[in-house]
């Protein structure tokens, strides 16, 4: 035991100073509670979200109903949980398929740097970059129609050169490192040594992009639900809600605040975190502080 | 009074004691080498006196340049201090200058900052210093960029940015320590006739006792961040009085004791390199002409013979690193062929297979960037194992590992550690247990103790030779040090611009040398008994004639 001990010591360095950083504290206290609000939206919601009840409607914020009711006589408080859920999942696959399709492509760029394999993907991910992300995502739900499927693969593409340029330049550098050579010298392929010594020296970085790709895919959903693309009726999204109460903000606040804050404070959650991440993993700013 | 008086200086960081009772003095026109291994102190001693210490320093005593005392100067006042009083050069002349700024603007803002001159009258002061310091007007004009200088050039422009202003004290951090030995030579010149004509006191910080001998008129040795022994140089050598000082003579001399290798002409050397070309292509100069190519290594040959020690000496660009790199299959080769034991091992337009790989392992430089800091020390130096068609498993493979590492001198536990757990020479240490774990007849040292301290470096060749007679293994000894060459190899070869330009057993070589640049490279290698012996000779004769 006393040797697991010794041996994690770089491991308990990172969390404590993970609990030293309030910025990280603060963001994954945020992303916590959203994700939480979206688990327990499985099991349990104070209202059903696809029952309208119109003469309740705009009710202000109560004990009854903690966030108000909208225009249909929902209970804004369940819809922004059941709305978590929409946003996170859509969001996490979108970084997922990022990081499957994306990581991969870096490593065997940098691994065959300067060639034209080489070439051809980084080129390639430029004309993904060269695009307006969020003006394809609407062309491909315009295309092959609405719906958090389309949402989902429609931010997912944008994602993937984001990771491919962070892989390919973090493991260009690590390519001339004596123990890249070594393991060259020990016969070792390419892309084993891709997967034994790159890939796991620049964990820290992906994390740390993920988080942020994590909180642009949230705002990406929300775009998307808002202009009616996203996410259709009846299952609640954030930024449908916005979309379907911008003219009555006047008369009945609530039911544009609630759901604005949630996507301010999530995107603002990930965001802290994927920054207190970033000084925790670096040890240069670790000792700073 | 002296120039500078450090008395009883202490300083800690963040609680942590680092410097104790510190205390120097040197006078103008003299100059004070400071001696010690990494972590003696010696650079925070010189960074206590421009007071840029790191954040959570704390220090007591007493820092006095001509008496007026820096501890009680305020950070505006020691502005004024730096660079203009006291000027400081650094070790590494690459990250020394800005890359983006020409040599005269880099030059003339030291004199900006710290003088009423307009920008005419620096550019005037920066020309003369440059002047000064042997980068004249007609090769180098102020508009150049630092790329366009080698390395010894970028260190003259770095000493002429710290003595333009013609400050008293002139600090030097291992000055010399990133630059080829011929160049080395000509950088200490310069000091040497800088502090001479203006007058100034030079604090020369080094780890080589040879440049101080040549250099110093006195000497403070530092271990631990206390000075364990100090004084006239001539002096402190003759009589050594501290045990670390007569170790770290010991050790910078330190030639390991070897048996004289038989070699046995009948058998197939362990490595054949016949007529190997490498060419680097160049960047498109245009878009429909194919890029031109720059030839590394020139149709060079060499063999090793079986339990052969082989040194290859060079300096910086002289292709040696590229050679080592065909050589370990790393790079593929424009022409020629490589053979191990006999078998063809790579050839133009043909690498290795798995089976001859085995035979060759390397050790790098760098004992800090060797290791991936992700693995174990047991999965760090199996990796070899990977050349094996039935890498040993179980107990067999926890044998093997236990052997390497005594076999290196390391305990059997320490395969369950971290590499960051270890220091830089027992890495270097884990570095040759990987080499050493599945037996190659050739093992490359690509400056395999460059980077190490010179106690560290004499356990390092120690070890190595004592392997070597042990395993019957061979080594391709790469170094710029030619006394580490001298102390370790039967052979040598000394190579210039991509080429061999002499070759033969180790010490005839060095006793007489035949090719101009090898005897250039003996006489700009520093070494501490010559040094010594023609100071004392000096010194009798100014002392005669002073009678």
């Amino acid at each position: 035991m006393s040797d697991m001990s010794l041996n994690s010591r770089p491991v308990s360095g990172v969390i404590g100073s993970a609990l030293r950083s309030p910025s990280f504290m603060i963001g994954f206290l945020l992303t916590v509670l959203f994700v939480l609000a979206a688990v327990i939206s499985f099991v349990w919601v104070p209202y059903d979200v696809t029952v309208l009840n119109i003469p309740n409607k705009l009710k202000a914020p109560s004990l009854e109903h903690w966030f108000g009711t909208d225009i249909f006589g929902r209970d804004i408080f369940s819809m922004i949980m059941v709305g978590a859920r929409v946003s996170i999942a859509v969001a996490l696959v979108a970084v997922g398929i990022g990081i499957v399709a994306g990581v991969p492509l870096g490593l065997l760029a940098a691994a065959r740097h300067g060639s034209l394999l080489d070439e051809v993907i980084m080129r390639g991910n430029d004309l993904v970059f060269a695009f307006p992300a969020l003006l394809i995502a609407i062309m491909i739900t315009a295309v092959f129609g609405p719906g958090a499927i389309n949402a989902i693969i429609a931010i997912g593409i944008f994602n993937i050169p984001v990771f491919a340029r962070l892989a390919r330049g973090a493991a260009l550098s690590l390519w001339t490192r004596d123990y890249v050579l070594a393991a060259r010298v020990a016969g070792k392929g390419q892309a084993r040594i891709s997967a034994e010594h790159i890939l796991p020296n620049i964990l820290n970085l992906l994390i740390v992009q993920g988080t942020i790709q994590f909180s642009l895919g949230i705002l990406a959903e929300a775009g998307l639900a808002f202009v009616g693309l996203g996410t259709q009726p009846p299952l609640p999204s954030w930024g449908r809600m916005l979309a379907e109460h911008q003219t009555l903000y006047a008369l009945a606040p609530q039911t544009v605040i609630f759901p604005g804050l949630a996507i301010v404070l999530t995107v603002l959650g990930l965001n802290l975190m994927g920054d207190g991440l970033r000084d925790i993993f670096d040890p240069r700013l670790r000792r700073a502080r | 009074m002296s120039l500078l008086e450090i008395e009883k200086l202490n300083l800690s960081i963040y609680g942590m004691p680092i410097l104790r009772d510190v205390s120097l003095a040197l006078d103008a026109g003299k100059v004070l080498g400071i001696v010690g291994e990494s972590g003696s102190g010696k650079s925070m001693t010189a960074m206590s006196v421009m007071q840029l210490l790191p954040a959570g320093s704390e220090w007591s005593g007493h820092i006095r340049l001509d008496g007026r005392s820096l501890g009680d100067c305020s950070e505006r006042e020691m502005c004024g201090i730096r660079g203009n009083d006291i000027g400081m050069v650094f070790q590494e002349p690459m990250t020394a200058l800005n890359p983006v700024q020409t040599i005269g603007d880099q030059v003339a803002e030291t004199i900006l900052i710290h003088t009423g001159a307009s920008k005419r009258e620096a550019k005037a002061i920066a020309r003369e210093a440059l002047n000064r310091v042997g980068l004249p007007e007609d090769r180098f004009p102020l508009d150049r960029y630092p790329h366009n200088l080698s390395g010894g050039q970028r260190q003259r422009v770095v000493i002429a940015m710290a003595i333009a202003l013609k400050p008293r004290l002139l600090i030097a951090d291992e000055p010399t320590t990133a630059l080829d030995v011929t160049t080395q030579a000509q950088i200490l010149n310069l000091l040497k006739r800088l502090v001479g004509e203006d007058d100034m006191g030079l604090v020369l910080i080094t780890h080589d006792l040879a440049v101080v001998a040549d250099m110093a008129d006195e000497i403070a040795i530092m271990k631990d961040g206390e000075v364990v022994e100090s004084g006239e140089t001539v002096a402190l050598f003759r009589q050594m009085s501290h045990p670390y000082t007569r170790a770290l003579f010991e050790a910078s001399g330190h030639v390991p004791a070897r048996k004289t290798h038989v070699v046995d002409a009948a058998r197939a050397p362990v490595v054949r390199v016949d007529e190997v070309i490498r060419d680097y292509a160049l960047p498109r100069t245009s878009l429909f002409s194919a890029p031109g190519h720059f030839r590394a290594v020139d149709r060079v040959s060499l063999s090793i013979a079986r339990g052969e020690n082989v040194g290859l000496v060079g300096e910086s660009g002289c292709g040696k690193s590229t050679l080592t790199r065909a050589i370990l299959a790393l790079d593929a080769i424009q022409g020629g062929e490589i053979r191990l034991n006999g078998d063809m091992f790579s050839s133009a337009g043909s690498g290795p297979d798995r089976d001859s790989r085995r035979q060759v392992q390397v050790v790098f430089q760098d004992p800090y960037s060797s290791f991936n800091p992700r693995h174990r020390v047991d999965r760090l130096i199996t990796e070899p194992f990977h050349l094996l068609d039935n890498p040993p498993t179980g107990a067999e493979r926890r044998e093997r590992i236990v052997r390497a590492l005594t076999d290196v001198g390391l305990q059997a536990s320490d395969a369950d550690k971290y590499i960051h757990e270890f220091s830089g020479g027992q890495r270097q240490r884990i570095a040759i247990a990987r080499a050493l774990i599945i037996e190659p007849s050739l093992i490359v040292l690509d400056e395999a103790v460059s980077a190490l301290d010179v106690s560290i470096r004499a356990q390092i060749l120690d070890l190595l030779a004592d392997l070597s007679d042990r395993r019957q293994v061979s080594y391709l000894f790469i170094s710029h040090d030619l006394s580490v060459v001298r102390a370790i190899t039967d052979r040598v070869l000394v190579m210039k611009s991509g080429r061999i330009v002499e070759e033969g057993p180790t010490e005839e070589v060095f006793l007489n040398p035949q090719h101009d640049y090898t005897k250039e490279l003996l006489a700009a290698t520093p070494i501490l008994d010559v040094a010594l012996s023609a100071r004392e000779r000096r010194e009798s004769s100014r002392n005669r004639s002073e009678i």
